[in-house]
């Protein structure tokens, strides 16, 4: 019994052609990965069909053990059959591919770029939740807790902001985008 | 009179439907009957061979009369037999739903004339490697089944399908590849791919041999099956298929692969080889399938990724090869092909009724149609493993067998599973606080349909706006179906769990089925597998 090489070398070299060819991005040599794949998956299967120099099919005169096992070559058949038809469907595949986006290479998923790209902050779940202490709130000035209404009877509401020390009511409506009530400081803003 | 002489039935129904329903390319009326009457009859065959093999007992067939092991077999058990009749259920449902769509849309976007044969064929396939009893046979199987399923993906030819179709026929074209070369490998080193055949055979190869053709069918199944270092393909292809589409890959195409896994796992090599690697496989597709669910902002990603986690709990539970644990996994299976097709039924009628599938977009969902929260709560609270639900039952029953194990990664893997469940339910309430239950006005980006308040909100008519039904009875009707046989494996969980625990006892077994194939003398080589570590009270 003898191995025969050379089948086994082809299939070796269409195995590591047809691995290199599935990494690429280009669906064409992609496909054609798969059909060296496929192709030596089919050496492969021959190739436990028996070894060189048995007689290829069985007739009355043969002995058993004298000819190749058939079933291998059955399996091939089918085999052949199924990557053919996978074939053909890839081109289609890649032909609209081509029709649609004039790109013959794989393109990413955006939904899965998108759902990445979103920080990890939910507005809806994460947000801080002004906390508040009084039964009758008036103005909510900030998120930390302080409301006006903490301030005592009689005493004048201030807040203190950057230095500053403002009138509640003021340092509300500064708060607001667009308040007439803050005078843009001389030196800013390059005028 | 041998029941298996029928079962080959269950794959040419289906053809034979393809072939006609293909003639009747023209004439969609005559095209809906057929496929459904023929589906129906392949049920109610399924459900006969069922009853017959509900208390036990395996036969076998040899197709064109070539003797085992040369020819083709075809072998009805417990197990494959439950597998057949839920997966025809569920198939049938979602063919009622989607002739139900192709009705209320005038067959306009999709070319809905060859949904029916290639869905058909689908069909065939799922049931031909269900009942396959030869390795050779069960990769037909899933080339007949996966060449349906590329064209059903992508249908339409639409861009973004275009992309994921690419993906999707890539990796399986892979898988079958891998699946091809370890057949190839088992032909040369044992001269035969009779399953009963190798059962025998197997055990006899020096064990280096037997790791590498047993990881061989492991990696090409596990594609199938998206195990989680295999499981990429999955998210990225599934959810821009149309509803019904995604609905029934979901529900049956990785199951297929957690059937090939759990026959490969108890008939072709028994024992407790790759036991270890296949717990932490299930471990980590449980926590990592999770928590990219949890990231997700649309609902049909969110339920391929819960898709994936839950494949977890299957081979969490083939992995323990004890009676407890494959017999939790034979029922999680049937439990899981149900209710994942049917929250992907009812995510098709939400973006029908919002607008959308996306949960920065639907809101409201709850007050607007109150049927839809109802459909989509049961279902999802089954997937969450609240009980009573038979999520639950299956679960339970796996956390028991875990601990019966008793090792450390059992432990792990009970903590992990608890763990996923709760994160399952987090995942879903998000989807149910979002989509349903706040105001319309609250959403990100609300659908213009949400904001529009048509007056006849009860029969969800756009009164004046578009001629389209946005809840075809048809639809809603075999959504609710398949709801109530979810519910209904929970109410007859009992009877399910019993036939479930003795197939698994069969399949660790092995000589039923050795000898349903092979004739009552064939050798039975006897397993060394130690057993299971009794905990102490």
């Amino acid at each position: 019994m003898s191995v025969n090489l050379t089948l086994l070398t082809a299939m070796g070299a269409l195995y590591a052609c047809g691995i290199y060819l599935i990494l690429e991005r280009s669906l064409t040599r992609v496909l054609l990965g798969l059909m060296l794949l496929a192709n030596a998956t089919n050496l492969l299967l021959l190739a436990t069909g028996g070894y060189a120099g048995l007689a290829p099919m069985y007739s009355k005169d043969t002995a058993a053990g004298e000819y190749n096992d058939p079933l291998p070559q059955a399996l091939i058949l089918t085999s052949i059959v199924i990557s053919f038809a996978v074939t053909a469907f890839m081109l289609g595949i890649i032909y609209r591919a081509w029709v649609l986006a004039r790109e013959d290479e794989i393109q990413d998923d955006a939904e899965d770029r998108r759902v990445a790209k979103t920080p990890s902050f939910d507005l809806e779940d994460d947000s801080v939740i002004p906390v508040e202490t009084s039964e009758f709130p008036l103005t909510m000035i900030g998120s930390d807790g302080q409301s006006v209404s903490d301030v005592p009877d009689g005493a004048e509401a201030t807040v203190n902001v950057a230095g500053r020390t403002l009138d509640a009511e003021a340092a509300a409506s500064e708060e607001q985008p667009g308040s007439l009530k803050v005078t843009p400081p001389k030196e800013g803003g390059g005028q | 009179m041998n029941i298996a002489s029928f079962a080959p039935l269950a794959v040419l129904l289906p053809i034979l439907g393809a072939a006609l329903t293909f003639l009747l390319i023209r004439h969609s009326r005559a095209q809906r009957t057929v496929s459904i009457a023929l589906l129906s009859v392949t049920l109610l065959l399924e459900c006969w061979l069922l009853a017959s093999v509900w208390n036990g007992g395996t036969a076998a067939v040899n197709i064109g009369g070539w003797l085992p092991p040369w020819g083709i077999v075809m072998v009805v058990d417990q197990f494959s037999s439950l597998m057949l009749v839920v997966s025809s259920s569920v198939s049938l449902a979602v063919l009622i739903y989607a002739t139900g769509q192709g009705m209320a849309d005038g067959d306009r976007d999709a070319p809905v004339s060859i949904f029916h044969p290639t869905y058909l064929i689908l069909v065939a396939g799922v049931s031909n490697a269900f009942l396959s009893g030869d390795l050779f046979n069960l990769y037909v199987g899933f080339e007949i089944l996966l060449t349906a399923s590329y064209v059903l993906m992508t249908l339409g030819g639409t861009g973004p399908r275009i992309r994921a179709g690419v993906t999707y026929v890539v990796v399986s074209v892979v898988s079958s590849v891998l699946f091809l070369i370890a057949i190839a490998m088992i032909y040369g080193a044992t001269g035969t791919i009779n399953m009963a055949d190798l059962a025998i055979k197997l055990a006899d190869l020096d064990q280096g041999t037997q790791n590498l053709l047993h990881v061989m069918l492991l990696v090409a199944f596990g594609i199938k099956a998206a195990i989680f270092p295999l499981s990429f393909w999955l998210p990225d292809s599934y959810p821009t298929a149309p509803a019904p589409v995604t609905a029934v890959f979901a529900g049956l195409l990785t199951k297929v692969g957690v059937y090939a896994i759990v026959r490969t796992e108890t008939l072709l090599f028994p024992g407790d080889t790759f036991n270890t690697p296949l717990m932490v496989a299930a471990l980590l597709t449980l926590i990592v399938g999770i928590l990219g669910a949890l990231a997700q902002s649309d609902i049909k990603r969110l339920l391929s990724f819960t898709l994936v986690s839950h494949i977890g709990y299957m081979v969490f539970g083939l992995a323990m090869s004890s009676v407890a644990g494959l017999g939790a996994a034979v029922f999680y299976v049937a439990h899981h092909i149900t209710i994942q097709t049917s929250l992907f039924l009812v995510t098709g009628l939400i973006e029908r009724r919002g607008g959308s599938s996306s949960m920065d977009r639907v809101a409201g969902l709850a007050k607007l149609s109150p049927m839809l929260a109802v459909l989509f709560f049961v279902p999802a609270m089954n997937l969450a493993g609240i009980p009573p639900f038979s999520g639950f039952l299956g679960k339970v029953g796996l956390l028991q067998a875990g601990v019966q194990l008793g090792t450390p990664l059992a432990y792990a893997l009970v903590i992990g599973g608890v763990l996923t469940s709760l994160l399952t339910l987090l995942a879903i309430a998000r989807v149910w606080n979002r989509a349903f239950w706040r105001k319309p006005e609250d959403a990100e980006h609300p659908d213009p349909v949400l904001l529009a308040a048509p007056e006849d909100a009860a029969t969800g008519d756009r009164a004046g706006k578009t001629n389209v039904t946005l809840l075809p009875r048809t639809m809603v009707g075999s959504t609710l179906g398949l709801v109530i046989f979810g519910v209904g494996l929970t109410i007859f969980a009992g009877p399910l769990f019993k036939v479930a625990d003795q197939s698994a006892v069969d399949m660790l077994d092995r000589t039923a089925y050795i000898q349903a194939v092979l004739g009552e003398d064939a050798p039975v080589p006897a397993i060394a597998r130690p057993e299971p570590r009794v905990v102490s009270k």
